[in-house]
């Protein structure tokens, strides 16, 4: 008998979504209540997770094809902490565009399933399913303002352009599956060896599928577009919650299956960071629209969290899991300041818009001013730290190239943060904005603040944390 | 010795920071914010004359250290002084308050922001020079540009953005070099903390290597030339008490990162690079005086003279002579005193008239005697007249450099003739000459906050003029264990 407690979580989010399925569809006007339920059942699903799974070292079940370690457990409760304030801040923003419906919270809870899946996934069946299941999901939340001809717009390039990635992925498994006959990553990591060249397609067809769905250079193209049209708290949703599954499930292929293979993979992964960080960093300088900003932006944090991945070692794989929890504190801090910028039911997201903020505003701006110097990396703030434990990984495998470019392309990054603070506290003022934000907006705000300008202090938790992670 | 009085002096003007941030920011509120700020900074700067006070001056070891685990198994915060950098923190201490008083003339709007960012400048200079672990050492050295961009960005004059951008992405640029050098470090030694790598050494065939990318850090700050085109930007832009920490004290970070790191840690590589520094050093000192000699705004000129003097300084620490070495650092002290003041004196002329040309002033001596007199002091004390503090600076650097290399010190001897040309021209085109202006006229003297800032200024530059005892009995057996340290270092490999 299966020790069903390990997907005890997993379990309670779909009884979940069924239930406020049920219930939605019953009782009239229920988006409120259904928005706290699911808030709630998150929560849960949070404090079961730490309860049954954190504490193991690895275990498996449903013949292997799932797996619970320390990695999947913790990247289940970024995955969840982040969906959690993801909808908290949500409801404000959907109830000026008059989208405060039970479907949204129902999406959010089935793409968080369905990320669940992916990371737990020890097989290429069950990942394929969890990754199916949160795209679906996604891309309905991408035309969720529906009435908007931007977000319907969005909805169909991310469909069109990810079930084309899928396409990909799925013809890269197909292939892996006929050189190993297991879909089983375990068994496929004991087949492959790298005696046979065909295989390499079949890598290279899912690395393909993988960096479409990070967003990784070359394949990012479908990225500035989905951003700027889907709602903002959506954009907010697809910039931190995907990206930390689709990573583990990186990390997972790199090392469990393909890790006979270094010699084939490493190189498209040190070349995907490297286009990623410089792309990112040079494209997003002449953007005006502070979506698609942040959309060149979160490809330039994707470079430096594969930068982390191409290492090959246990510690290069840690630092890309701190790289990417700092960076989704700093995203929310940053998209809820975005949310903050609403005038008359009208909410501002052109660069401009942000002008002489300072005066106006200056608790706002303070925190603007932390978020984007932290995520240009200056010290002490978390960006900082982020940045260089993952160049510490680097260096330590002597990747000289790799850390160089990446630092300086640091710079060439620097320079767009800093054209936002110029605007800010440099340029004329314009219009106030209104103030009366919601608590939990505030909440969330300050604390992600907080915890950016004061991560130097105690830095040694969050490692401690990760640093349980060995995957090698 | 238990009472962290480092971590004190490093914390004391952040909590001072913290409160001003936390007290209603109300019209009519500025004078109390500045005694608040004004009252924190003289508190460390006591706090900092009872280090010097307590100081032990007849060991080289360092004293004061604090070290706590920072990030397990890697890092430790930890720092202490010697007597090197003892004199740096004091010139720190020293020179903010005065700035602070200097804030009543010309900053008018965001008081409170300004004193906040001048007081967390505060925290991040003391830091740099007392941090004794090199991660440390880049956080304070980093971070330190956010306060000086924002000082430059809002407060600046109208070129003022374009100031900030360049000075923000040079010294990053120069500075991630570093970081890779350092992580690097780590990598080879298994240490970042500076006194276990003076004992450990790095090995000779990373030297090279790890040199220039330190070296590509501290040159854009120092700066040396030909990356020092921020600097005159950033000066001429910055407001006038920004202007003041930049060329006291920002500009000395480098010239103690190449005491401290270049020489300590990489002394095979010193020795390679030394004619490197050599040739920039002289180019800095000649060209740059002579662009000096060209400039028609008083700050730009004050602020290519920086460079010339900081080439002075990378001279002298690279003839690896005791006298290269002590001149440089009473040099780097005194230049922080006199750009001081002479930014400061720039700045009174500035907020009454609004102009910085040199052009529209002329015969200031019949109107303004005291403000004349004092100027004269400064501009005398930067070309080095004895019985100023940049004398004994300047001719000590030039006696190291004659025990090194005759050639190199005779042409940096010309460089003294040209700064005693520049800046006794300007002195003469600003106070001398026939008072055609109609508007200086009625300009005013000092007012009781500037003479109180000018006098403070003037009196160390003429006390360590004639008595530079105290400055050097302080640094002379922190230098004579760094070039012995060094020299068998050489000897061994």
């Amino acid at each position: 008998m299966e020790n069903l407690n390990l997907v005890l979580p997993e379990i309670f989010i779909s009884l979940s979504i069924m239930f406020l399925l049920v219930l939605g569809v019953f009782k009239k006007d229920s988006s409120k209540i259904i928005f706290n339920f699911s808030l709630f059942a998150i929560l849960i699903t949070t404090t079961i997770t730490i309860n049954e799974t954190f504490s193991i070292t690895r275990e498996t079940l449903f013949n292997e094809s799932v797996v619970i370690d320390r990695m999947s457990s913790l990247m289940k409760i970024i995955t969840l902490v982040g969906g959690f304030l993801v909808l908290i801040i949500s409801s404000s923003y959907l109830k000026t565009f008059k989208i405060y419906n039970i479907e949204y919270p129902i999406l959010i809870l089935s793409s968080i399933l369905g990320m669940m899946v992916m990371i737990s996934s020890n097989d290429l069946i069950v990942f394929y399913m969890g990754l199916e299941l949160q795209s679906l999901a996604l891309y309905v939340l991408a035309t969720y303002n529906r009435d908007q001809l931007k977000s319907s717009e969005a909805g169909l390039k991310y469909f069109v352009l990810s079930a084309l990635s899928s396409g990909l992925l799925l013809y890269g498994c197909s292939l892996i599956y006929g050189f190993s006959g297991s879909t089983n990553f375990d068994i496929i990591s004991n087949q492959l060896n790298s005696d046979e060249y065909v295989l390499t397609f079949g890598i290279v067809f899912i690395l393909v599928g993988l960096a479409f769905k990070i967003s990784a250079v070359p394949f990012h193209m479908w990225a500035p577009d989905v951003y700027e049209g889907s709602p903002t708290t959506v954009t907010l949703f697809f910039t931190i919650v995907p990206k930390i599954a689709a990573l583990t499930v990186f990390i997972r292929f790199l090392y469990v299956p393909f890790l006979n293979l270094i010699d084939q993979w490493q190189m498209i992964i040190v070349f995907l960071s490297i286009a990623s960080m410089i792309f990112g960093a040079v494209a997003a300088i002449g953007q005006t629209n502070i979506k698609r900003l942040i959309a060149y932006s979160s490809i330039s944090h994707i470079g430096y969290t594969l930068a982390g991945l191409a290492t090959v070692s246990n510690e290069g794989i840690q630092s890309s899991i701190i790289y990417i929890s700092i960076y989704v504190v700093m995203n929310l801090a940053l998209f809820s300041c975005l949310l903050m910028l609403r005038r008359k039911d009208q909410y501002y997201e052109d660069i401009d818009d942000l002008s002489g903020l300072s005066k106006n505003h200056p608790l706002l701006s303070l925190c603007l001013l932390v978020i984007l110097f932290s995520l240009a990396g200056i010290p002490p703030l978390a960006g900082f730290f982020a940045k260089f434990y993952v160049f510490k990984a680097v260096l330590e495998q002597s990747m000289y190239f790799l850390a160089i470019v990446g630092l300086l392309s640091t710079v060439v990054a620097a320079f767009y943060y800093l054209r936002i603070i110029k605007i800010i506290y440099f340029d004329k003022e314009k219009e106030k904005y209104d103030s009366d934000h919601s608590l939990w907006l505030k909440f969330s705000l300050a604390s992600s603040t907080i915890l950016i300008l004061l991560y130097f202090i105690f830095p040694s938790q969050l490692i401690e944390v990760v640093s349980r992670i060995n995957i090698i | 010795m238990n009472f962290p009085i480092l971590s004190s002096l490093i914390l004391l003007p952040t909590i001072g920071a913290l409160f001003l941030f936390f007290t209603k920011n109300k019209e009519g509120n500025d004078l109390t914010f500045k005694y608040v700020a004004l009252f924190t900074s003289v508190v460390n700067f006591l706090i900092s004359i009872y280090l010097w006070i307590s100081f032990d001056q007849s060991t080289s070891s360092f004293q004061f250290i604090e070290e706590r685990k920072w990030i397990e198994g890697f890092i430790n915060y930890k720092v202490g002084v010697d007597g090197i950098s003892i004199l740096f923190i004091i010139l720190t201490t020293f020179i903010t308050p005065l700035c602070i008083i200097s804030v009543n003339n010309s900053v008018k709007n965001r008081v409170r922001d300004f004193l906040i960012a001048i007081l967390i400048m505060e925290s991040f200079m003391i830091g740099v020079f007392c941090a004794l672990d090199l991660v440390v050492f880049y956080l304070f050295f980093e971070a330190g540009l956010i306060p000086m961009f924002l000082i430059i960005g809002i407060w600046g004059g109208e070129r003022r953005v374009y100031s900030a951008f360049k000075f923000f992405l040079y010294t990053l640029l120069g500075s991630v070099l570093m970081l890779v050098a350092i992580i690097s470090i780590y990598w080879i030694t298994g240490t970042t903390d500076v006194v276990q790598l003076y004992e450990i050494g790095i090995d000779v065939k990373y030297q090279n290597l790890l040199w220039l990318a330190f070296f590509s850090s501290f040159a854009v700050k120092t700066p040396m030339w030909p990356v020092h085109t921020w600097l005159p930007d950033a000066h001429v832009e910055a407001p006038t008490a920004g202007s003041v920490l930049l060329a006291a004290i920002l500009l000395k970070m480098a010239g103690y990162g190449f005491i401290r790191f270049s020489l300590g840690l990489f002394p095979i590589a010193s020795e390679v690079f030394t004619p490197l520094i050599y040739t920039l050093s002289i180019i800095a000192i000649i060209f740059t005086s002579l662009i000096a000699l060209m400039q028609e705004d008083m700050k730009k000129l004050i602020a290519y003279s920086s460079v010339a003097h900081m080439g002075f300084v990378t001279l002298g620490i690279f003839t690896l002579q005791q006298q290269g070495i002590e001149g440089s650092i009473i040099q780097m002290i005194s230049h922080g005193l006199v750009s001081a003041a002479l930014f400061l004196t720039v700045g009174v002329v500035y907020d009454r008239m609004h102009s910085r040309l040199i052009s529209t002033y002329g015969g200031l001596v019949s109107v303004i005697p005291k403000y004349s007199i004092l100027f004269m002091l400064f501009a005398l004390a930067s070309l080095g007249l004895p019985g100023t503090s940049g004398f004994i600076g300047e001719f000590l650097i030039l006696m190291g450099a004659f025990k090194d290399n005759f050639l190199v010190a005779v042409i940096a001897s010309i460089g003294v003739i040209l700064g005693a040309a520049y800046m006794l021209w300007l002195y003469k085109r600003v106070v001398f000459g026939k008072l055609i202006n109609e508007d200086l006229k009625k300009i005013l003297d000092l007012n009781r906050s500037e003479y109180f800032i000018l006098s403070c200024l003037a009196a160390p530059i003429l006390f360590f003029g004639f008595y530079p005892d105290p400055l050097i009995n302080t640094i002379e057996v922190s230098v004579t264990d760094l070039i012995n340290m060094h020299n068998t270092n050489i000897a061994s490999k």
